[in-house]
């Protein structure tokens, strides 16, 4: 496969899970709001600026405006064309890169991501998020699941559907541990929780776990009752929650050795290498060691190990250095020159 | 009572009774008012659909092509916007007989271009013996001197043309154009064909339409036969200058239904004269380049040192013949105007043949007497500049003010060897859904798609173009045109 087309695939998968994760967090956040009764400028602004932090571009934010409001927010993660991250800025670079490999990816799925853009573009998506915005973030969560879908039920398991699933787990652990982060701040620097969560704090809590659609989940293990240690244990650490940070890093990992064809337990390249020792971490830590060092820690080294397995992939399988004509041309004259009479160095006296 | 005969509008369906002709050839009627045999099975079904039924039709064709990006990019454009090519659902229907000399003139036409482009880059007879005038191939903007004695895979140098026909104003089918570079459009082809099953397939059945389907498979044949000598199982890529070009979208499709890798320049690299492709694996060989890039963008070491499209090395390795290109470099030529006005002296030469497809009357404004004849009578002709395509650089005489015709008229004396004129020809008109006046007379032209391999192969039908503003002749996508389907019939009604 060419180099450029598994970065494009890889790049696509990104944006595409990227757009949905942000659509999840903008809605359960403003649906939480409701429980609050009148807030002021300043717990507003404690409310969303977190909210801002864990896309990482809150500075771009802080330019922009002035204050963080559910309106300016939401204006911001979703709408503007000058956030990079944004969600139509996402669904526009997924749509940009699926363009670049119209040829690989298949009819049914390049229809969908061009539907959901046009979508997006249109005075449609304004005014439904202006009505309903509940029913705005459901259409696009919709369209990312159907996308998701479609390339499950469409895409030959060849190498770049392992580059899609790549893409697709690396965007989907970082998101998670970032919405995870969201409420370190009621957190100690370190050390478990202790004593019961307030109404408040609980609610918080809760809006992390529908975040990342774990809220059914959840309750089926622990109970209804939130704890913050268990919420930080369950998106971390489970085995069987298909966003948890764990379960995506143990599919990357599965995906990273079906591309080389390297037995587990091996590694042929840094991004194997990384990805294994990663997952060895994950799977062999309990929900106290990640207190120890404190949640905030932990999630950041964790997010710097992300990078760098995607930085790896990059150099393994996309960046390829190699001498371009010109240069292999003038290294061959360099090398004959040395053979001419006038460069041979003169033996010593 | 009197038996008369009906007059012939009465057989007509409810959307055509106020049809008009206005004196102009008209593929459908007749001047007598009556339909022509090959559009009468078309037009009792066509009929039957309400214009209710037809609107939601046409709006689902709309919407399809806009989802599936059936889209072309505009230049210029910094919205990046991507539009759809207007697609007329009321098809062209062109009848066997008719198809039959067409193809006959296609066929004699791109072989006598081939064996020109050879013998001009090969002995040059044609010019030594004064049949053309060396100077006009030499002073040829797409000449490539580079290309002199080099030997190209089975001496073929056009292997895909897009021929652009029309229909003057008795209905004689005239050559406008070779396009024997990188000629686009097939894809719509294939696409509108797709789309007019779908819409309407009652029509279909029994209709006696020629399949347009296997155009790709007969392309990959092309492309296979081309390749290096002594490679069983060639490597065949489209190279692409990517995804911003206005023809990206047919270049996927077409890399799609061959199966084939499409790659961009930076995708290639040369080593030893040999072509690779960057692949996750690793260096892969490649043998055949279906390249849609131009001469000027392929190899930034031998052309445009400026090109980032193209691949460095890879006019080497083509010279010691170790990957082949479809078009071959050079064909450019072929596509000069002023060459143009040479080809039915050029198939005569090589093949000892008058032509059967004809030129438009051409004149040179290089030639003393036609200079003088142009400048003269700007405000009758149709004055193209010899190196430009897509309608730019051209002069609608008739159309245009004093100041436009004043202005050509400075550059044609400054440059006569870069123009020629030609009479307005009154293109053929073909009824056309026209929005706020139902169905009206439009212009249109053809293209169809001649591909040159082991045999010649043209798919029956081709490229319908459609001028959609009223009056206008100018049927190009960038300029106001739409596109119709193209029907070959089996047989002649």
């Amino acid at each position: 496969m060419l180099s450029r087309v598994a970065n494009s695939l890889y790049w696509m998968s990104r944006y595409i899970e990227r757009a949905e994760n942000i659509a999840r967090l903008v809605d359960v956040n403003l649906q939480l709001l409701l429980d609050f009764r009148s807030l002021d400028d300043h717990a507003l602004d404690a409310h969303w600026i977190p909210i801002v932090q864990s896309s990482g571009d809150e500075e771009l934010f802080r330019k922009l405006h002035p204050r963080a409001t559910g309106l300016t927010v939401t204006e911001f993660l979703v709408f503007a064309a000058d956030n990079p991250n944004s969600i139509v800025s996402s669904i526009g670079q997924a749509r940009e890169n699926a363009r670049m490999v119209r040829d690989q990816v298949t009819a049914e799925l390049w229809e969908e991501l061009n539907r959901l853009y046009l979508f997006l573009n249109s005075p449609r998506a304004r005014a439904l998020w202006r009505e309903n915005p509940s029913d705005f973030f459901l259409t696009i969560r919709n369209g990312s699941l159907l996308l998701q879908g479609l390339t499950d039920a469409t895409v030959v398991r060849n190498e770049g559907w392992f580059f899609i699933q790549c893409g697709r787990y690396l965007e989907r652990a970082d998101k998670t541990s970032r919405i995870l982060d969201v409420r370190h701040a009621s957190l100690p620097a370190r050390g478990a929780p202790t004593g019961t969560p307030s109404q408040a704090d609980a609610l918080g809590w809760a809006a992390v776990l529908r975040s990342c659609s774990a809220w059914d989940a959840y309750k089926a293990l622990h109970g209804a009752e939130v704890q913050p240690a268990m919420v930080a244990e369950f998106l971390l650490l489970s085995d069987e929650f298909p966003r948890s940070v764990r379960f995506c890093v143990r599919h990357l990992n599965d995906a990273l050795r079906c591309i080389s064809g390297v037995a587990a337990g091996r590694f042929s390249n840094d991004a194997e290498k990384l990805a294994g020792r990663l997952l060895a971490e994950f799977q062999f830590s309990t929900a106290d060691d990640i207190f120890d060092i404190g949640l905030h820690t932990y999630i950041d080294v964790a997010q710097a190990k992300l990078n760098a397995i995607g930085d790896a992939l990059f150099q393994a399988y996309i960046f390829q250095p190699f001498q371009t004509p010109e240069e292999h041309e003038l290294r061959q004259q360099e090398e004959q020159q040395q053979q001419s009479p006038s460069s041979v160095p003169s033996p010593r006296a | 009572m009197a038996s008369s005969r009906p007059s012939p509008a009465a057989a007509l369906p409810e959307a055509f009774r106020q049809y008009a002709t206005d004196g102009f050839f008209d593929e459908m009627m007749a001047p007598d008012g009556t339909v022509r045999p090959h559009y009468r099975h078309f037009l009792k079904h066509f009929g039957a659909v309400s214009p209710a039924d037809f609107e939601a039709k046409r709006r689902a064709v709309d919407l399809a092509f806009l989802r599936q990006g059936v889209t072309f990019n505009v230049y210029g454009d910094s919205q990046g916007a991507e539009r759809i090519f207007p697609f007329d659902l009321v098809p062209r229907i062109i009848p066997a007989n008719e198809w039959e000399k067409l193809e006959a003139g296609l066929v004699q036409r791109i072989t006598a271009l081939n064996l020109f482009l050879h013998d001009i880059y090969h002995e040059q007879h044609i010019l030594n013996d004064g049949t053309i005038p060396p100077h006009y191939v030499m002073s040829a903007k797409h000449f490539r001197r580079e290309f002199v004695n080099v030997k190209v895979p089975g001496d073929i140098y056009i292997h895909i043309c897009g021929t652009d026909i029309i229909r003057d104003d008795k209905g004689n089918y005239l050559v406008l154009e070779d396009n024997a570079r990188c000629p686009s459009g097939v894809s719509y082809v294939l696409e509108n064909r797709r789309a007019l099953k779908r819409t309407f397939p009652e029509i279909f059945e029994a209709g006696g339409v020629r399949p347009v389907e296997n155009y790709a498979a007969e392309l990959l044949k092309v492309l296979n036969f081309s390749a290096p000598a002594g490679v069983a199982e060639p490597t065949v890529v489209l190279l692409t200058p990517g995804a911003y070009n206005s023809a990206y979208f047919e270049h996927t499709y077409l890399a799609r239904q061959m199966g084939i890798e499409i790659v961009e320049g930076r995708d290639l690299l040369v080593r030893d004269q040999h072509v690779y492709m960057r692949t996750t694996k690793g260096l892969q060989p490649v043998h055949v380049i279906y390249r849609r890039i131009d001469d000027d963008f392929l190899d930034p070491t031998v052309f445009r040192k400026d090109s980032a499209l193209g691949v460095p090395g890879l006019v080497n390795a083509y010279r010691a013949g170790n990957v082949s290109l479809a078009n071959s470099i050079g064909t450019g030529v072929a596509d000069d105007k002023v060459m143009y006005y040479f080809v039915p002296r050029i198939i005569k030469y090589y093949l000892d043949q008058e032509p059967l497809l004809p030129n438009v009357e051409t004149y040179l404004a290089s030639e003393e007497k036609d200079l003088q004849f142009m400048v003269e009578n700007l405000d009758k002709l149709v004055v193209k500049a010899a190196n430009e395509a897509g309608g730019y650089g051209m002069l609608m005489g008739p159309h245009a003010t004093q100041a436009e015709r004043d202005d050509f008229r400075k550059r044609i004396l400054a440059d006569p060897r870069n123009y020629i004129g030609q009479p307005m020809i009154s293109l053929s008109r073909h009824p056309t859904h026209c929005d706020g006046e139902g169905f009206g007379g439009r212009h249109i032209d053809l293209r169809p798609f001649i591909l040159y391999g082991e045999k010649t192969t043209i798919i029956p039908g081709g490229l319908t173009r459609v001028a959609l503003r009223k009056g206008s002749l100018v049927v190009n996508s960038s300029q106001g045109g739409g596109s119709k389907e193209t029907w070959v019939l089996y047989g002649n009604h």
